[in-house]
Formats: structure tokens, C-alpha cells, sequence
């Protein structure tokens, strides 16, 4: 087998996110690229999926029988979408819970070309401090700008990223609020490259929905982001749920693209925070712990 | 009342809500599940629309479709200051009419590379941008001549007529698609000028404008 292009092996053994289940049209190769590789896979529409590395022998949108399939890679179902790995994954990806529970809408709000690292855009879905600016008068309005303290915890048994008493004012916090209410939220960052956060349901105070940001890592500075809903709402149509998501990304889309340098510094000296950035320097840590270095510029030695 | 069939990322329906907002003009909105639902080709939107695109509008029992088409009926109907696009100027109306048409070339080639990019459009997208970036080329000309003549838009008028709004969105979308505006300062001050219009509107993408620098 030829040498992977990224040499990172604490990436090339994460699982990736390659596509959405429910919109992969059954029994036809599809293909996209994960860590500058060309990969291929396909949905045989009943549950059962298969990911290999693209072969001239199977080009895009020739039909194909996965039980005949032979030299694929890792892959795993979770959360609806296909996930693969270039090395060794672990036996389990991160739990995500609440995706078991039985009334809550399970969507795909989109899957995003960004041009940008994939440690870049987790660490602006942490920022809370340009809610007001970016997601005007829906996720925060002047003058309520001030991130208030929060907590951050490094979870050692779960290695994972914890922020937890993050509150914010917001305007319109999903496709369910009638107002504006002081939101609560909890960020995970279980995964380098994918972020799950917890809000307050307007629908029912004692839960919280669920909205997750995978990122697959197209090379060093591109990335596809694939959006999981997975909240509480018995009013909207999906379509108006998918919509109220992709506006927020949309809106935060030329911010990402114009970050700069693309990859993330992991060292501390790089970009100076403040406050409100205390999840990112936690997580900047955290990536230089494990040893990431692909989509960052790691710190001196 | 007008009914919009919209999709929030798609610069030629904001081409409408724009126009719609700058003329204080109340609308209904039905959503679209553009991507990744592609509810465009879906056999009841394509009785609406045979070509499968958005925008569409409603509107006593007539149904349009074209954001260029919509700009022109939409302005003439509700606009009763008659700036947006004066029927009685033919020469106006000619420029305003060879602009709409530029704009379409816009979408071919600016829109096209953002959908490339974003939403993993196939085509080839390194033609596209030099597509772009030709029009842009010609555009910033044109409007930096009118600076020069005392012009602040694209048409021989004291006003914004409905040929900037057409132009303006995939310009401004343009670095989605990998097209940089840093070459065409003309284009940015216009950009500027008609994000100051009353009632301009954001779309996810576009910011307002700053305050104006003072005089």
C-alpha cells in the first residue's frame, strides 16, 4: 500500500465523517477525499455501507454490490453518517447519548465545503463571544456581548474537552424559541476534529438539544462540514430546521475562510486570548498533548 | 401578497428580499429545500418551474421565475417613486436591460465557483473564476469611470436601479468560490455605497456596512 499524504498518525487512526446516510444514493459509488486521499463509498439504502480507497475499476456513479466488495476500509455507522479511518480507530467513536432518544428530530443540516483547518472552525464553534456580530439579532444582539465566566475541564477518563456554565442572551436560540432567553450551554470537544454542543431546549426546560459539528478533513486547509441536529421540536418542518442552521453557518462561513494563518497556532504565544477564549486554550493544549499536527503549526520544541 | 419560494443561501432569492426590503414591501416566504434536499426538482416545484431553479414568485395568480425577471416586474409594480426602473427612460432602460443580463453572467461563473466549492458542485471551477474575475475586471471599469464622471451606479441615473441589485450578491459572495475582491477597489466603494441604501438587508455571508467614513 502506498504511504498515506498525511503523516500524522494520531489523525490518520481518528474515524472521519465521510457523508450523510439518508443522502447517499443506494447502490452507486460515490466519491470524496478525506486527508488528501481519494476515497470512495456506497449506501446499499438499507442500512449496510462500504468505504474504500478509489480504484479505477469502480469510478463514481458505477453501480456496485457491497457484498462482493473486497479491500475496504474501516468503517462505522453513527449518529447518520458513514465514518471511516485511514489507520487503526479505535473500537468505539465518542457517545453522543441523546442520539438513542426517541423524540428528538435526527437531521443532517448540511454538509459544507469550507475552506479552512479543521481545528479553526471547532474552535470558532466554541466562541461565544461573536454572537452578537456574526449571528446578529438570532444567536445575540448588542448590547448583551459580554462573555460571562465559564468553566472548562480537560474530562481525563473521557479525553475529552468540557465547558460547562456557558450562558448567553440570544435573541432567537432555534427554529422553537418565541423570544429572547438567556441560554445555556455545554460545549465537548471529544474528537480533534468534532464538536458537540448542548443547548436549552425552549421546548422543555429540563433538556437540552443537541447540535454537533464533524468535520472531515479534506486536506490541511479545506475541510467538509457535516452538521448533525439532533433536537426538540414537534412544530417545524425539517427543511425549516435545516434552514435556521444554515443560515447560522453561512453567516459564519467568511469568517472561517478568512482566518489567518489558516492552520491553528498551538503555540501559546501565537495569538493572545482573552477571557472568553478560555475552551480554546484548552483545546490548542490539548491538540499539542495528543501530538496533532495536521491542520495546526505546532508549538516549538 | 407576493410569496417568495426562497432558499436563505442563494443569491438570487436575497436579490429579491432585497429589493423587497429597500421598498418596504411585506412578503410570504416559502422555503426550499435547496441543498441538500434539492426540493428545486422535485416534480411539484418543477410544475412550478420547469427549469428547476429559484428563485419563483406568487403574486395575484401570476407566476414568475428569474430573479432578473422578478427585479423588473417587482419594480414596476411597487415601486412608486418609479426610480428602480423608470419605464418612461428608454435609453436607461436599455442600459438597465444590458446590466441584468451581465448579472446573469455573474451567476455562471462567480455563483458557480461558490457552489463548486461549497456544496460540491461538479464543474470546472478554475474557468469559472476566470470567468468571474473578467467580469469583475470590466465591472470596476465601468464604475470607476462613473466615479470620475460623478456616478455612484452601475446605470446612467442619479439613483440605484434594479441592475446593482441584480450585480450585487455574487459579487459579494464571490470569496465563497475562491474569487478575491482586493483587485477591484471601484466594485468595493459601489459594494459600500449600496449597502448603505435605506432598508438594505443582510443575507448569511454579507455584513452591513461600516459607518460611513465622515466627509
Amino acid at each position: 500500500m502506498s504511504p498515506t499524504k498525511c503523516q500524522d498518525q494520531v489523525v490518520l487512526d481518528l474515524w472521519h465523517p465521510l457523508a450523510a446516510l439518508e443522502e447517499v444514493p443506494a447502490r452507486t459509488v460515490q466519491d470524496t477525499v478525506l486527508l488528501e486521499e481519494r476515497i470512495s463509498y456506497v449506501s446499499d439504502g438499507e442500512g449496510k455501507a462500504a468505504v474504500w480507497r478509489s480504484r479505477p475499476d469502480l469510478p463514481a456513479g458505477s453501480p456496485v454490490d457491497i457484498d462482493t466488495l473486497g479491500g475496504c476500509l474501516p468503517i462505522k455507522l453513527a449518529y447518520g453518517y458513514i465514518w471511516t479511518s485511514l489507520g487503526t480507530p479505535p473500537a468505539e467513536l465518542f457517545p453522543i447519548p441523546e442520539y438513542a432518544e426517541a423524540d428528538r428530530r435526527k437531521l443532517n443540516a448540511a454538509t459544507v465545503g469550507v475552506n479552512v483547518s479543521a481545528p479553526r472552525a471547532i474552535e470558532n464553534f466554541l466562541d461565544m463571544g461573536h454572537f452578537p456580530y456574526v449571528h446578529t439579532d438570532i444567536l445575540g444582539a448588542e448590547p448583551h456581548t459580554e462573555v460571562k465566566e465559564y468553566d472548562v475541564e480537560l474530562s481525563v477518563e473521557r479525553d475529552e474537552i468540557v465547558a460547562t456554565r456557558c450562558r448567553f442572551f440570544q435573541p432567537m436560540a432555534s427554529t422553537a424559541s418565541t423570544g429572547g432567553a438567556d441560554v445555556e450551554y455545554i460545549y465537548r470537544v471529544p474528537h480533534p476534529y468534532c464538536s458537540v454542543l448542548y443547548k436549552s431546549s425552549p421546548v422543555d426546560e429540563s433538556r437540552l438539544d443537541v447540535i454537533a459539528v464533524f468535520l472531515q478533513p479534506v486536506d490541511q486547509e479545506h475541510v467538509r462540514a457535516h452538521m448533525m441536529l439532533c433536537v426538540l421540536d414537534e412544530e417545524n418542518e425539517d427543511k425549516v430546521i435545516k434552514r435556521f442552521q444554515q443560515t447560522i453557518f453561512g453567516q459564519d462561513k467568511p469568517i472561517l475562510e478568512n482566518q489567518f494563518p489558516k492552520r491553528l497556532p498551538l503555540d501559546p504565544r501565537a495569538e493572545t486570548p482573552i477571557r472568553a477564549d478560555k475552551s480554546a486554550i484548552a483545546y490548542r493544549r490539548w491538540l499539542s498533548q495528543k501530538g496533532v499536527t495536521y491542520g495546526v503549526i505546532p508549538a516549538a520544541t | 401578497m407576493i410569496t417568495l419560494y426562497d432558499y436563505e443561501l442563494s443569491g438570487n432569492c436575497y436579490k429579491l428580499r432585497l429589493l423587497m426590503s429597500m421598498l418596504g414591501i411585506e412578503y410570504k416566504t416559502v422555503p426550499i429545500d435547496f441543498y441538500p434536499g434539492r426540493e428545486h426538482k422535485s416534480d411539484w416545484f418543477l410544475k412550478l418551474n420547469p427549469l428547476g431553479q429559484l428563485p419563483v414568485i406568487e403574486d395575484d395568480g401570476l407566476v414568475l421565475r428569474d430573479a432578473q425577471a422578478i427585479l423588473v416586474y417587482i419594480a414596476s409594480k411597487y415601486d412608486p417613486s418609479g426610480t428602480w426602473y423608470p419605464r418612461s427612460d428608454p435609453a436607461l432602460l436599455g442600459e438597465i436591460s444590458q446590466w441584468l443580463a451581465f448579472a446573469d453572467g455573474i451567476t455562471g461563473t462567480a455563483s458557480a465557483a461558490r457552489l463548486h466549492d461549497g456544496l460540491f458542485y461538479e464543474l470546472d471551477v478554475e474557468a469559472a473564476r476566470a470567468g468571474a474575475h473578467r467580469l469583475f475586471r470590466i465591472l470596476d471599469e465601468h464604475l470607476w469611470f462613473g466615479e470620475q464622471e460623478g456616478r455612484d451606479w452601475i446605470c446612467s441615473a442619479p439613483h440605484a436601479t434594479v441592475a446593482d441589485i441584480a450585480c450585487f450578491p455574487y459579487i459579494m459572495l464571490s470569496e465563497e468560490g475562491g474569487i478575491p475582491r482586493q483587485d477591484y477597489p471601484a466594485i468595493r466603494r459601489w459594494c459600500d455605497r449600496l449597502k448603505r441604501i435605506k432598508g438594505f438587508t443582510v443575507m448569511s455571508g454579507i455584513f452591513p456596512a461600516g459607518p460611513a467614513r465622515a466627509a
